[in-house]
């Protein structure tokens, strides 16, 4: 049995990366989020990003490190805390571009990216304010006739959300790239592979490619190699969002992140005390993975 | 807060606006109700078990639950009768067989409904949650709006931010594009308001017991179509109240959203 060898580190990765690139980062909200990966973005000297996220803390913060130039979302939410605080705060005080979008429009964006096709149409946004305020999206005319066997439709054409790297975290890999989820939604995870040029997982666990039938079903094996250019191992990964059935959100420190939003004093020791600090520190720190 | 009493006594002002809201689903059939927020979720699984058996409902976690499941319940509890993650969520979606009701921050006479922020959008007073998923319920199928605090702020002249398409933007784009767009009613902690009219603009529909048709004037930031005589809007059957106490909201969430006057 052949299988490569992909495993890499999230230093390794981060290093690859430069200015201006956009990310595509998967989970939902405050959910199975690669959040190694975003705390070593978070050690980088990065900056200008554009990230691409069904967003949660990840969102939250990078805009607060100031790495963000534009965030593209269907929504910011923490789950259990609906706004998120630090993504409101660089909203409000301008320091963010966005594209605010329609969760489907989203799906859209990323599945027409991963089709390689311009765009993909729906009618999602047509009569609201988000084409006034947006004037990038354009109409495009069905060419065949509409339902009443007059002219042809107008929809709203969701331009491809074309990624530069993609972050993803599965409950098990192998360590040719092969990943499964185990809890009850992949989200856009998939998608979100497929619409990079390359994709970085990372996992609680690599584990042999003939031990996933132990953890569940071969429906659960929905991300290939063929999607994936690197796994990285590290229990814990998604903290403090929630990973299940490994773990659940870490509430209290979400909580504690999110107060830090009230002043600059209790970001820099928050910073301090959580950001500045090796992955290995962190986990310690928080102790979810002993 | 005295649960007891409460689960004894005459019907809430909560339990009032949960049969309000059961009402907004009744004649939807087989298709999903999909109500967002406490009192909705009451409502709506209230439907499914008096009087709209076909309904299908959401456990919250990716699955459709057959059973009624208390709103805040661990989904282990589901009845699971398929598999519904977000992915196919949008299928379902842009395929029609839904009925969403979903809160605003504002909504205007017309039914333009307000989630994403307050202020000018390029760089808000406030930021909220976005556009989520607003355009594309009001555009794809049917949509309702809940508001448990009702307010002129929340009930305006004209919103923010338009994210959910009311019946003006409906009628601007036409006969085709708007073909499946409905806004079915708007349920607050005062009453029940509707588009029910010649131009669609909004109607009250009823008043929740205890509350008064000058009360709902004065709390509303535009100007409502108000009928000679409105009617109030009615209390729960001595079965409702039985399965909103016993097996829905068993632990009484719905009265921490409205508390009773």
């Amino acid at each position: 049995m052949a299988i490569p060898d992909k495993r890499t580190t999230e230093a390794e990765v981060v290093s690859r990366l430069r200015d201006g690139m956009t990310i595509g980062i998967g989970g939902w909200g405050s959910r199975r989020k690669p959040m190694s990966l975003v705390r070593e973005l978070l050690r980088s000297d990065l900056k200008d990003l554009t990230v691409v996220s069904y967003g949660g803390p990840d969102i939250g913060l990078l805009c607060r490190a100031g790495k963000v130039k534009r965030a593209v979302y269907g929504f910011v939410s923490l789950d259990s805390i609906p706004l998120e605080p630090h993504f409101r705060n660089a909203r409000q005080n301008g320091t963010v571009e966005a594209t605010e979008l329609d969760e489907g429009m989203l799906l859209l964006g990323l599945q027409a990216a991963a089709w390689r096709v311009p765009f993909l149409p729906c009618r999602a946004g047509m009569g609201t304010d988000l084409l006034r305020v947006m004037p990038q999206f354009e109409m495009v005319r069905s060419p065949y006739p509409g339902p009443d066997g007059g002219e042809g439709e107008e929809l709203v054409a969701v331009p491809a959300i074309e990624l530069d790297v993609a972050f993803i975290h599965m409950n098990r890999a192998d360590q040719g790239g092969n990943g499964q989820f185990l809890n009850q939604d992949l989200y856009m995870d998939d998608l979100m592979a497929m619409a990079a040029k390359e994709c970085f997982m990372s996992t609680e666990q690599i584990i042999p490619t003939e031990d996933f039938p132990k953890y569940g079903s071969f429906h659960t094996q929905r991300i290939s190699r063929l999607m994936t250019t690197g796994v990285i191992e590290r229990p814990g990964a998604a903290h403090f969002t929630e990973c299940p059935p490994d773990y659940a959100r870490d509430e209290a420190f979400q909580k504690e992140y999110a107060a830090t939003a009230k002043s600059d004093e209790a970001w820099d020791a928050f910073k301090a005390k959580y950001l500045d600090v090796t992955e290995d520190e962190y986990q310690k720190l928080v102790g979810v993975a002993s | 807060m005295s649960t007891i009493e409460i689960q004894d006594g005459p019907p809430t002002r909560a339990e009032v606006c949960a049969v309000a809201v059961a009402e907004a689903f009744r004649g939807d059939g087989e298709r999903l109700c999909n109500p967002i927020g406490t009192i909705p979720m009451v409502g709506g699984r209230l439907a499914r078990e008096a009087f709209e058996p076909d309904l299908v409902m959401t456990d919250g976690f990716g699955g459709f639950a057959a059973n009624p499941l208390p709103p805040g319940a661990d989904p282990s509890g589901a009845v699971v009768e398929a598999w519904n993650p977000y992915p196919q969520m949008f299928t379902v979606l842009w395929n029609g067989k839904r009925h969403v009701m979903m809160g605003a921050t504002q909504v205007d006479r017309w039914g333009n409904q307000n989630i994403a922020c307050i202020g000018d959008w390029h760089q808000p007073r406030s930021q909220l949650l976005g556009f989520r998923g607003a355009p594309g319920n009001t555009i794809n199928h049917t949509t309702s709006y809940w508001v448990p605090n009702h307010n002129p702020k929340v009930f305006v002249e004209a919103v923010d931010v338009v994210c959910g398409v009311g019946y003006d933007r409906a009628r601007e784009l036409g006969p085709v594009a708007s073909r499946f767009h409905e806004i079915r009613r708007v349920v607050s902690n005062l009453g029940v308001f509707d588009f029910e009219t010649p131009d669609n603009t909004m109607r009250l529909r009823s008043v929740h017991p205890g509350v008064t048709v000058e009360e709902i004037v004065d709390a509303t930031g535009f100007e409502l179509v108000i009928p000679t005589d409105v009617p109030e809007s009615r209390l729960p059957t001595d079965e409702e109240l039985r399965l909103m106490r016993e097996v829905i909201d068993p632990r009484g969430l719905r009265e921490k959203e409205v508390p009773n006057p």
